[in-house]
């Protein structure tokens, strides 16, 4: 397959918090190597991937995974009667658990793929992370389910202790300093993601991520280290470097050895004040950052393209560290006929 | 100077020359660490002891260079370096 047709979820953009979708599809689309066609999928007619015609030749609203896996495929099956999809590219945590049930009809369709399974996804899910890091040889800070609010209230007779870390199912980490304000984002957390909420022991030190396409079979393909330099409000890396850290490769190569992760994924963790490393999160996509690969030299959303459609992959350079992103807002215009036309018919040709 | 005063023990003091030989030092005196993704800057004196460092001199060999170039006695050019030495291993985690 010469020009895939390559439909990427993920194309809302906030300065604060960016979906990884426009920056896979830039990936992509940037790459000599890449001739095929680009679909944005977004849940939102302001989410500005759908409207960026130098990265998407097509854009499409879906129904939120909210809404069922039923109403998703229907939405997804009349896009690619229209678009002729060849490989899907999930980019959102939320949307991870439906793609990977709805991965019978995908093959159904001849829409190509590389995901998880619905065991390795729940294998890296927050409350088992302990489990796994400790399987993996790495240190994790204690999460713990919590269902009540009470027990931010009580909380220190079970040998917590404030500032902690109050996080949703999928998305959010709130610092809290008090009962009341635990309490407070353990509602407002509940409200969005559902519950369980989940309470981690809070790490202090610096942010350091990993992102990286596994085969699943256990190996770590094209792996690019970053270490945040500057993050928004939401703790999201607004600046960063390029690391490499051998101590960091295995640690990470152990997590995805031990659940034979398939895909992209991003590999969170706080070193902390004893240079040691404490798993935070295993992300199972693509990071809003993964330009920086191209930056690198290692443009792994490519590399993933070429895995999924059995290509070969080529001999990445070595890692190089020492090399920065910075982010920055950009105003696309956008005309009040393309704006109806996502509106009114959940989508539009932009090339 | 002090002509009786005696080094303190490299190993305790200076980072080792092995953590030190990672780090990307320019001659315009910027210094990126790969590993931590920490960057700092030294000055013309700083680039000098750092090349030392990364070449494995011990303290008294360290001294002793920079005691032929600098005119200050041993005792302030020991401690400028065990502070200076202080600070790089800081940045470096050693």
């Amino acid at each position: 397959m010469t020009a895939p047709t390559v439909a990427i979820t993920g194309m809302n953009a906030q300065p604060d918090n960016p979906g990884p979708g426009v920056s896979v599809a830039r990936c992509l689309k940037e790459s000599p190597e890449f001739s095929g066609r680009i679909i944005g999928l977004g849940y939102d007619a302001l989410d500005p991937g759908l409207y960026l015609r130098e990265y998407c030749d097509a854009a499409y609203m879906l129904p939120y995974p909210s809404a069922g896996d039923e109403a998703f495929i229907k939405s997804l099956k009349a896009i690619h009667e229209v678009e002729g999809i060849d490989v899907i590219i999930p980019c959102l945590d939320a949307e991870l658990p439906g793609m990977v049930r709805l991965t019978p009809q995908f093959d159904e369709m001849g829409i190509r793929y590389l995901m998880p399974t619905p065991g390795q996804l729940q294998l890296r899910n927050k409350d088992r992370l302990p489990d796994l890091a400790d399987h993996a040889g790495i240190q994790c800070p204690e999460i713990k389910s919590v269902s009540q609010v009470g027990f931010f209230y009580n909380c220190q007779e079970e040998g917590w202790s404030y500032p902690l870390v109050v996080k949703g199912l999928f998305y959010g980490a709130s610092i809290v300093d008090s009962a009341d304000e635990a309490a407070d984002t353990f509602r407002k957390t509940a409200a969005q993601w559902g519950y369980p909420v989940l309470v981690q022991r809070l790490v202090e030190g610096e942010e350091y991520n990993l992102t990286a396409v596994c085969d699943g079979s256990g190996n770590m393909l094209g792996e690019v280290m970053m270490k945040k330099m500057a993050v928004t409000d939401k703790g999201k890396a607004w600046a960063g470097v390029s690391v490499f850290d051998q101590t960091l490769y295995d640690a990470s190569a152990a997590l995805i050895r031990a659940i034979n992760w398939r895909g992209p994924l991003e590999v969170e963790v706080m070193r902390d004040n004893h240079g040691q490393y404490q798993l935070i999160e295993i992300n199972p996509r693509f990071p809003a950052w993964i330009y920086l690969s191209v930056g690198v030299g290692r443009n792994l959303p490519l590399m993933l393209l070429q895995l999924i459609l059995d290509q070969a992959t080529g001999v990445l350079p070595e890692a190089q560290p020492g090399v920065l992103f910075i982010r920055h807002a950009v105003e696309t215009i956008v005309s009040q006929a393309e704006f109806e036309s996502v509106i009114m018919n959940g989508g539009q040709h932009l090339n | 100077m002090n002509e009786h005063h005696q080094p303190s023990d490299s190993s305790a003091i200076l980072p080792s020359a092995q953590s030190l030989r990672r780090l990307a030092v320019s001659e315009s005196g910027f210094v990126f660490d790969p590993v931590s993704g920490h960057h700092f800057t030294v000055n013309e004196t700083g680039l000098e002891i750092l090349r030392h460092l990364q070449h494995e001199k011990d303290l008294p060999e360290l001294l002793e260079l920079l005691s032929q170039e600098y005119s200050v006695s041993a005792r302030e050019l020991e401690r400028d370096v065990v502070e200076f030495a202080g600070m790089l291993r800081k940045f470096i985690g050693d």
